[in-house]
Formats: structure tokens, sequence, C-alpha cells
């Protein structure tokens, strides 16, 4: 983990790059986190690979429902030589889920990026073959998202089963 | 003879076997002793209890249940007692369909097409309850057996022991020998489900897989 002082001064390298784009810094428990903003997620990833950080060991999503902007991407950076990690967040609207992909940088991210999109409807921009992963082609909306329902199909009872709607139908 | 039970009645039984095997019955004799040894039943009545007694489940897991079901065929409960235990690797070899474990919406399709493909009479057992009724993982995923096939026999548990399985299979094994013209199927209309693939077809039809299917390669949805 870079120290406190180690992310300010990343930080400042990224705020002097690409200003306006770190939102904030958190150093927490021993782990460094960076939110930045959305459209700069790549430039600001990308230099970061250069300072080492080379290795994407996860890329995931996160909804703060009921808190805006909802959505969040999160990515974990590593730096193999000197074992150091960095948390990169960054959060977008439901309105607008447009995030750059970064699957030029880590051809890895591939199947991450459509699976944040199968669940949290993140679109990557950049992305050559985003559709969903893990749910069928054909599903309607994205289940990981805080305003989905939790409860899946009906239960068919004896009760019931006059008007739900079985597999006769 | 006024023994009929018993010790007595067997050695009777069995001495006069030894006289018929010998050719000294004949007559009304003979004729009484084919009598005793012939049972008279419905061809039906004979079939569902061939049927009942030699049911070859599908090999086919879906999740935890399915450590319990590979159990079954082991010493301690031994289900080849009742005539189960040839795990056929075809569906077109099986006719029972044990759903062992939660059904995914993207894998229902899947257990459909494999129910289709084994050939009448065939039969579904929902084991665990997930496959019933949803369980623990009753969420945007899981989709209950009832709402794209029919059921038989649903065993609850989470998961369910080898013994309550077995008992599921002896359950299906009395409604099969109990009712030779399978009435409990033909009432819900699972009959008549088997797929069948055209005779004559072009390589075009008969690859069912290799249909262009919609949403591949096209633009994402948002």
């Amino acid at each position: 983990m870079p120290d406190a002082t180690g992310l300010e001064l990343i930080a400042g390298e990224i705020r002097d790059s690409a200003p306006g784009a770190v939102i904030s810094t958190k150093h927490d428990r021993g782990r460094a986190e960076i939110e930045i903003t959305p459209e700069s997620v790549h430039p600001v990833v990308a230099m970061l690979k250069e300072r080492g950080y080379t290795f994407l060991a996860s890329l995931h999503g996160l909804d703060y429902w009921p808190d805006e902007p909802r959505l969040g991407v999160i990515y974990e950076l590593l730096d193999m030589k000197t074992v150091d990690r960095i948390s990169v967040k960054t959060r977008v609207t439901v309105e607008n889920p447009t995030v750059a992909s970064v699957i030029d940088l880590w051809s890895g991210a591939d199947h991450p990026e459509r699976e944040v999109f199968d669940m949290f409807g993140v679109v990557f921009e950049g992305h050559p073959d985003l559709r969903r992963i893990l749910m069928p082609e054909d599903y309607e909306g994205h289940p990981q998202r805080r305003d989905f329902p939790v409860g899946g199909e009906e239960v068919i009872f004896t009760y019931n089963e006059k008007t739900m709607p079985g597999w006769t139908e | 003879m006024a023994v009929t039970e018993g010790p007595d009645a067997f050695r009777a039984s069995q001495m006069r076997a030894r006289d018929m095997l010998r050719g000294d019955l004949e007559g009304e004799e003979l004729e009484k002793y084919v009598q005793e040894r012939i049972i008279t039943t419905t061809l039906d009545k004979a079939v569902s209890w061939a049927r009942g007694n030699a049911m070859f489940p599908a090999t086919f897991g879906l999740a935890c249940c399915a450590i319990e079901m590979m159990s079954i065929v082991g010493g301690r409960v031994d289900v080849a007692r009742f005539g189960f235990e040839a795990f056929r690797a075809s569906p077109r070899q099986a006719d029972l369909l044990i759903l062992s474990g939660r059904v995914s919406i993207k894998m229902a399709p899947v257990v459909r097409r494999i129910y289709d493909q084994m050939l009448e009479p065939k039969w579904t057992i929902a084991m665990g309850a997930c496959c019933s009724s949803q369980g623990i993982f009753n969420n945007y995923a899981i989709v209950p057996a009832d709402k794209f096939m029919p059921v038989d026999v649903h065993v609850p548990g989470c998961p369910p022991r080898p013994e309550a399985l077995v008992h599921g299979i002896l359950t299906l094994r009395d409604k099969i020998q109990g009712d030779p013209t399978l009435g409990w199927r033909s009432r819900y209309g699972a009959e008549g489900t088997e797929e069948v693939l055209p005779l004559h077809s072009s390589a075009d039809s008969v690859n069912v897989f290799g249909a262009p299917r919609p949403g591949l390669g096209e633009a994402p949805i948002a």
C-alpha cells in the first residue's frame, strides 16, 4: 500500500496531468483509495499503469442506492514489484452510465466489464463486444441494482396453481 | 390339503412339483397343479410393474443436491436394490430425470431440452428446495421446475438426505405401479413431449444449435 503521503503524491501527480480529475482520496485501514471523475478513468488508469501498477486485480461494480450518483466502478490495481495496491473508484449516474473501457490496457478486463454491464448496466465505451455474460441475452433489467426486486419467480403450490402460470402456459 | 401356509404347505407343494416333473401327475391333478401356478394379470399391470422396478435415471447433476444423488448408488442406501442403479449418460436411454439442485433461468431451456430428448414413458423428480420452491437461492436467477416442465415427485430438503430421495423414488414407483395408464400425467397434459428430429432433413434443419440466435453480435442492450 502506498502510505497516506504516497497516496497524496500520486493524487498530486494525477491533478497535474488531468486537472479536476481527482474528487477525493482516502487512506483507511491500510487501503489507499482514490476517487476520480468517470471521464478521466482511462487517462488516470493508464498513468497508474505507467507508474508501475501493471496488474488489474479486479474490476467490479457497486450500487450506492439511494446515494447519487448511484453506480460505482472500482478498479483494484496492483504493483507487482513492490506489492503495492491502490483502488481507483468512479461513480456514474443511472441516467448516463458510461465509462471508458480499459480493455486496451488490460485485455483481461473483457469479462469483468461485461459482468459489470450485465449486473449493473454500466456501459463501457470502447469495449468491442459488450453483451451479457451471465444472464440470458434476452433478459431485461440489471439484477444487481439495488432497486431490482429481490425475489424471483413466484412458487406454484396447490392452492395457487390455477392462477399461477405454470409450464403448460 | 388342510395346510395352506407355512413350511408344511411349502414342502407339500415342492413334493407335488417333483411329481409333476417326473410325469406322475395326470388328469384332474395336473389341471389343479397348473391352475395353482398361474397368475393372471393384465398386460398394463405387468408392464407398469416392470417399468416401476427398472427406472434408469439420467446422469445429470445441477448443484449440491447432486452430491446426495450420487450417494444413493453407494453401499449405504444402495438404490440398486430397487432397480435404479443404471445412471444413463444419454437422455435417449434414460426415463427418469432427477433435477438435483437449482435451475437458473439460463439453464432452464437446457433442462427442458434434455427432458424433451427423453423417450416416453419418462418421469421427473424435483429434488431439494431450489427446484421445487426456490429455497435459499430465491433470487433473479433461479426458476422453479414447475414453471417449465412437468414434475411427478417433489422431494423436500436442503439438500434432502439420500434416504429422502430413495423415498421419493419409491413413491414414484408406487405411482407408476398403482396407475398403469399413467393417468396422473395425462391429467395435466405431460405426455407426448418427446423431441423427434426430422427424418429427412438437410444439413441446415438438423443443425439445431448452429441456427443464428438473436442477440449475438448485435448492439448491446443499454
